[in-house]
């Protein structure tokens, strides 16, 4: 199984074969994001932002590591980290109690951001089993949606999960915003909403990260968009 | 083991050990800078329309929370998952008479796929925001946020807009395609710090008496760590230390307020651990913060104000209970939630618990609710739907016999002070 990185074949997290040009690559690409300025102001080596760290408790993660390893420009630890580490944080940004202000859950999204840019292959591990989610998002601007709460999917919720999907659509009428008597999305969102949503995702790129993730998502998204889009003036091609 | 810390949730102002900020130390200004740029001719700003209340925030100033005419920036896994959440703040916005907006015009703020996925970027996240508050600007009405991810990723937008003239343009030029203006709103509203501008307003009408109630409070890490400076601190709560939303509308409603060691860890949500790596989430949630409140604290309820701290504190008990030594759940509510139940909402048809996987009857009932009788009422509801495709339940249905006085808007104008 082979990279989508130009001139590299990892097999694995970190493979041998990716050239340090590449790897530079990827680090420049990191630190030259417009909030990389902002995450970024050096290093105590404190240790706070591990000890408030839900995923250190857990994971071999560790915030300080990633704030070191970037400030140091450790270009061979940076590429390790984004090929694995980066996918245990958990985004709460208790480490945003640095005393340096630094950012490291901050610098941790830039770093994923590139690794799904660059289709790294650790990054399509990290998120499988999340396209129908990412199709949820950005299809109708909803995310976590009533109808996904299927007992299959939730076995460890317990009988609410159950109870949930057997009822789904009159438990859904019974109560009273108008909005949200809907099942397949968390309210009712108005077409002409859902267009400029699909043109922000095409207008910003995010689209092509997609295509660059997940090839049969990214041909499913577009079938989806393609016809409001044109409607709208603005065809996909 | 966990330390049980000796802060008393009540410190009274002037108490040696205060804290006063150096005015060369205070912060930067997101506001004042978002309304310098307004007068350079780069965006709209829109105004806090009045009436408003004026409550204290971490770094010393005063932010401005409006109480009524607000656009509701709804929550997706509210929404989705915990309706009742979302339900009771209409809820209380109606029986306290404050009028609001609750639009279709309207995306999630798309932040769980950014914190989760990272299948999006900086240009799109602040273009879906800006997007929202020109839909809001539209209305006349004013963003009013369930969510506090979205209220944190929004801060996170506004800080990245001003302090970046190349993001803004791109930005700009977005909302041009899209034939709307860039607008900012004047302050960033989370409907939590709405909740605690009224306390008192809702205190006044409670119809429960709930001194008996022990609650634990979870303060949501992206209402406060994430661009920390205007979240709500108050000094008569926590000695101003912590954030004081939630606590606050406990203690008003009259609730014990019990203090935990592991209070400032996260609930274990971890966005995409939440879905695809739920074995984190759960331990986590368990492990880290429900039984250090059960050993600690021993509430009858936490209560806490995220879309994602619910869920998980709420979902992640269950599978906990297969193992041995782990004993009874915790009841998970939102303080909206608490607060509505508190002026008599009516548990099922509003506060929707029956969503809820951590077994609520206990606290019910200790609150002195009928849970068994309001779940008859509702399971008629449910029966009169079935027979009629077409209806769904009104907020008059929802009211039943539990119909309260309305509130006028200037009778909680200085609500938050």
């Amino acid at each position: 199984m082979t990279s989508r990185i130009e001139g590299s074949t990892i097999g694995r997290r970190g493979g041998p074969t990716t050239s340090y040009e590449e790897k530079e690559r990827l680090f420049e690409e990191v630190r030259a994001d417009l909030r990389f300025g902002d995450y970024l102001y050096g290093c105590y080596e404190c240790g706070i932002c591990v000890a408030v760290c839900p995923s250190a408790r857990f994971y071999d993660f560790n915030p300080r590591r990633i704030a070191q390893a970037v400030a140091r420009e450790d270009v061979e630890l940076v590429w390790e980290q984004m090929n694995g580490e980066v996918w245990e944080c958990s985004q709460c940004f208790s480490c945003l109690r640095c005393p340096r202000k630094n950012n490291p859950g901050g610098i941790v999204t830039i770093m994923r951001e590139v690794a799904v840019k660059n289709g790294l292959r650790s990054a399509q591990q990290a998120l499988e089993g999340y396209s129908r989610i990412i199709y949820k998002i950005m299809s109708t601007g909803t995310q976590v949606s009533p109808d996904m709460i299927r007992p299959e999917a939730f076995p460890d919720w317990g009988p609410t999960a159950k109870q949930t999907a057997d009822n789904l659509e009159v438990w859904r009428r019974a109560m009273p915003p108008e909005t949200m008597h809907t099942t397949a999305t968390s309210w009712d969102v108005d077409d002409k909403t859902l267009t400029e949503l699909y043109l922000i995702w095409h207008l910003t790129g995010v689209l092509d990260m997609i295509k660059t993730l997940d090839e049969s998502l990214h041909m499913i998204l577009v079938d989806v968009m393609e016809e409001k889009l044109e409607e709208a003036g603005y065809p996909l091609s | 083991m966990a330390i049980p810390i000796d802060l008393p949730v009540v410190q009274p102002r002037g108490k040696k050990g205060g804290f006063a900020r150096r005015q060369e130390d205070a912060p930067e200004s997101l506001r004042e800078k978002t309304l310098e740029l307004e007068a350079k001719g780069e965006w709209i700003v829109q105004r806090v329309p009045e009436p408003a209340a004026e409550v204290s925030t971490r770094s010393g100033g005063v932010k401005r929370v409006p109480l009524q005419h607000t656009w509701h920036h709804k929550s997706c896994g509210q929404c989705g998952h915990i309706p009742g959440y979302s339900t009771a703040i209409f809820w209380l916005h109606r029986k306290l008479g404050l009028e609001y907006h609750d639009p279709r015009d309207q995306t999630s703020c798309t932040a769980w796929n950014y914190y989760a996925s990272a299948t999006s970027n900086q240009a799109a996240q602040a273009a879906v925001a800006m997007r929202n508050f020109a839909a809001a600007y539209e209305t006349g009405y004013y963003p009013q946020i369930h969510c506090a991810t979205s209220y944190g990723h929004y801060k996170e937008v506004r800080a990245e807009m001003v302090h970046h003239k190349a993001l803004r343009d791109q930005v700009r030029e977005i909302m041009k395609k899209l034939g709307k203006p860039l607008v900012m709103p004047e302050e960033i509203v989370h409907y939590s710090e709405w909740v605690y501008a009224v306390r008192h307003e809702i205190a006044k009408r409670k119809v429960l008496d709930l001194s008996g109630i022990t609650v634990t409070v979870h303060p949501a890490c992206h209402y406060y760590k994430l661009v920390q400076e205007d979240a709500i601190y108050d000094p008569d709560v926590y000695g101003g230390q912590r954030t004081a939303v939630v606590t606050a509308v406990a203690q008003a409603l009259g609730a014990t307020v019990g203090d935990y060691s592991t209070w400032f860890d996260c609930c274990g949500f971890g966005f995409r651990h939440i879905l695809v790596q739920r074995d984190f989430s759960r331990s986590f949630a368990v492990q880290r913060k429900i039984e250090a409140m059960r050993d600690e604290v021993n509430p009858d309820v936490t209560l806490t104000h995220d879309t994602g701290c619910v869920t998980t504190l709420d979902k992640s008990q269950f599978a906990a209970q297969a193992h041995e030594g782990v004993k009874a759940a915790i009841p998970v509510l939102s303080e909206a939630q608490f607060a509505a139940l508190a002026m008599g909402a009516h548990p099922y048809r509003v506060c929707q618990l029956h969503w809820h996987a951590a077994d609520y009857r206990p606290l019910l009932e200790k609150m002195g609710i009928d849970w068994q009788e309001r779940w008859r009422e509702f399971e008629d509801d449910v029966a009169r739907l079935k027979a009629n495709p077409g209806a769904f339940m009104t907020w008059e249905d929802a009211d039943g016999d539990w119909a309260a006085p309305l509130a006028h808007p200037e009778h909680v104008k200085h609500g938050g002070r």
